[in-house]
């Protein structure tokens, strides 16, 4: 399923249109040509800009001082704080997973490798709901742990750990999935050099192979972060919504949403734009560096 | 690109005998990988159908066959395959364009496109809410063609749109771009119109990656809950998808009933990842790029 959300090399290459523009054979009529341009800027004007929009507008509808009220309420600073919390939870665990997996996968040659790719796809197919219900029936007051962890006082769910395990389970495999491809194309030449040479096995990581996956790993952070912050039907199921205590902002802002409270609701969801925003941001810079660095390294070859 | 043609065959993998391995870690990083994959994924999944199994058939084909849920399946597969085929049609145009012509703030919309990958679905679902009710940006106009969005079937429709679309173009936009002029020169030389060539070259060499792309965009519309419950107004029968009634099953303690549900959904998706799987191979010998 991340066929959509790997790094693009050629993205940043521009010479496409003047490509396609330049020959009669490799280009429409001018009528066609608008025709095609302007439906396809409408259908992206509609169902792409103005949703983006509107979240800025509607929450600085009631101006300036509704909207910084809505941001440091103590429910919204509370909600903030858990969001932050079950990334930066989520965030290490998976990438220690990723590049554990991407190393497995993209070193080595076993039985079964293509059957692991697709368990590791799994969680993306899975809806958010079951992600989140999963865990209720394993950890839930009905779950197979449910009587011994009220036994021990400890709850999952309805609780913070509860929210960091969806959240750790809906961005299981951005990482994995960003790395494999790439180690696999860049082979293993390098690494065995390195060991032959008498690097130990971190030593060869850190200074042969990070260096070569470093866009594709930052551009798997990144996407993974943006979910873990942005995660709602899992952390939804899991949460309990407790304000003050299981909320994240996702949950922060349905809650304000409907008790019509929108021009809150829209400030804090603006917050979580904001952050969408900066995340293609980050991620368009990757492309642009990645693309740098892929064309420097096929001039080096040429 | 280059494909990870093994370096030192030293023995083949696959012979009795351990193969020698030159770099070291296999071991730990694979059993690191088994061991975190079967617990936080495997383990809690197993879960699902060994709560399903506490019921008999015929209980189990009651919750899953209720009016109420069939009316879930009805809205949530009709409005993600119709939102899926939205999809492909503007999602190849909007690829097309992209590729093909230069076009002020082209850069810009390349890369908010992902878009819908990086907002939280919650804030699509009050932001496309807000545009579509009666007195939004685009419902003011359509509420007077008798056209209604927000708190209808037609606004999971376009929540679905919205959340389904980077998955079309950026599948369909890589193969657009390693798209060699020279077969549409050959076309054009030996008398095909525009058209023509758009059907019989381009279209056979796009067309497994729009069918993955299409799949993509269905199947993560499926299983969509944040962007469409705040549209769809979540009327029983009428507007509540599929994901909402296992919410709605768990809110009333009814495990089983939720799991039931959730069974169903789980083994759709697992054949989706299959077809998906096999889609995604397919467009790679198609077009010779490797995943």
């Amino acid at each position: 399923m991340a066929g959509a959300t790997t790094l693009r090399l050629g993205a940043a290459a521009d010479f496409g249109q003047t490509r396609f523009e330049a020959r009669a054979a490799t280009r429409e009529t001018p009528l066609v040509k608008w025709l095609i341009l302007g439906t396809a800027l409408t259908f992206f004007a509609v169902f792409l800009l103005m949703p983006l929009i509107a979240v800025f507008v509607e929450a600085l509808r009631k101006g300036w001082e509704t909207y910084v009220t809505a941001l440091v309420d103590p429910d919204a600073l509370s909600a903030l704080r858990l969001t932050l919390i079950a990334a930066a939870i989520a965030l290490p665990l998976n990438l220690v997973f990723g590049v554990c997996a991407a190393w497995a996968i993209a070193k080595f040659e076993f039985r079964g490798k293509h059957f692991l790719i697709t368990l590791i796809d799994l969680p993306f197919s899975v809806s958010p709901v079951i992600a989140g219900l999963i865990y209720v029936l394993v950890f839930g007051a009905q779950g197979w742990f449910g009587p011994w962890l009220a036994e021990h006082d400890i709850r999952i769910i309805f609780a913070v750990p509860g929210i960091v395990l969806a959240t750790v389970f809906v961005t299981f495999p951005f990482i994995a999935r960003e790395l494999i491809p790439l180690m696999q194309a860049q082979g293993k030449e390098e690494e065995e050099a390195a060991v032959v040479l008498g690097a130990n096995g971190l030593q060869t990581f850190w200074h042969v192979t990070l260096p070569n996956i470093k866009w594709g790993l930052l551009y798997g952070v990144i996407l993974t972060n943006a979910r873990a912050m942005g995660e709602f039907g899992a952390v939804s199921v899991v949460s309990g919504h407790i304000r003050g205590q299981t909320n994240t902002l996702p949950l922060h802002v349905e809650i304000l949403y409907n008790e019509y409270q929108f021009a809150a609701a829209f400030a804090v969801a603006s917050l979580l734009a904001l952050l969408a925003l900066v995340t293609l941001g980050i991620k368009t810079w990757i492309e642009h560096r990645a693309a740098a660095a892929y064309r420097d390294s096929q001039d080096d070859a040429s | 690109m280059a494909t990870a043609a093994p370096s030192l065959p030293l023995r083949p993998t696959s012979s009795a005998a351990p193969p020698f391995r030159v770099l070291p870690g296999f071991n730990l990083t694979l059993g690191y990988t088994l061991g975190y994959l079967s617990l936080i994924v495997l383990i809690p999944l197993a879960a699902v159908f060994l709560k399903t199994a506490e019921l008999t058939l015929a209980e189990f084909w009651n919750v899953v066959t209720a009016p109420r849920v069939v009316a879930s399946y009805k809205l949530s597969f009709g409005m993600s395959l119709l939102a899926a085929a939205i999809n492909a049609v503007f999602g190849l145009m909007l690829a097309w364009a992209l590729v093909r012509y230069s076009f002020p703030g082209k850069k810009l919309i390349d890369a908010l496109v992902d878009l819908p990958f990086a907002l939280p679905t919650a804030v699509a679902g009050i932001s496309l809410t807000a545009l579509y009710a009666k007195n939004g940006w685009l419902g003011q106009f359509l509420e007077p063609l008798g056209i209604q969005v927000a708190f209808k079937p037609l606004g999971v429709l376009v929540a679905l749109v919205f959340i389904g679309l980077p998955f079309v173009v950026r599948t369909v936009q890589p193969i657009l771009e390693d798209l060699d002029t020279e077969l549409e020169e050959a076309a054009t030389s030996l008398g095909a119109q525009r058209w023509q060539t758009f059907r019989h070259v381009i279209l056979p060499i796009v067309f497994p990656a729009l069918l993955t792309g299409f799949a993509l965009a269905f199947a993560r519309a499926v299983g969509e809950y944040g962007s469409v419950i705040f549209i769809a107004g979540n009327i029983p029968m009428v507007s509540e998808i599929t994901p909402l009634m296992i919410i709605t099953k768990l809110e009333q303690y009814d495990y089983t009933g939720a799991t039931a549900i959730a069974t169903v959904m789980l083994i759709l998706s697992f054949a989706l990842l299959l077809i998906i799987n096999g889609l995604q191979a397919w467009t790679a010998k198609r077009t010779g790029r490797d995943r």
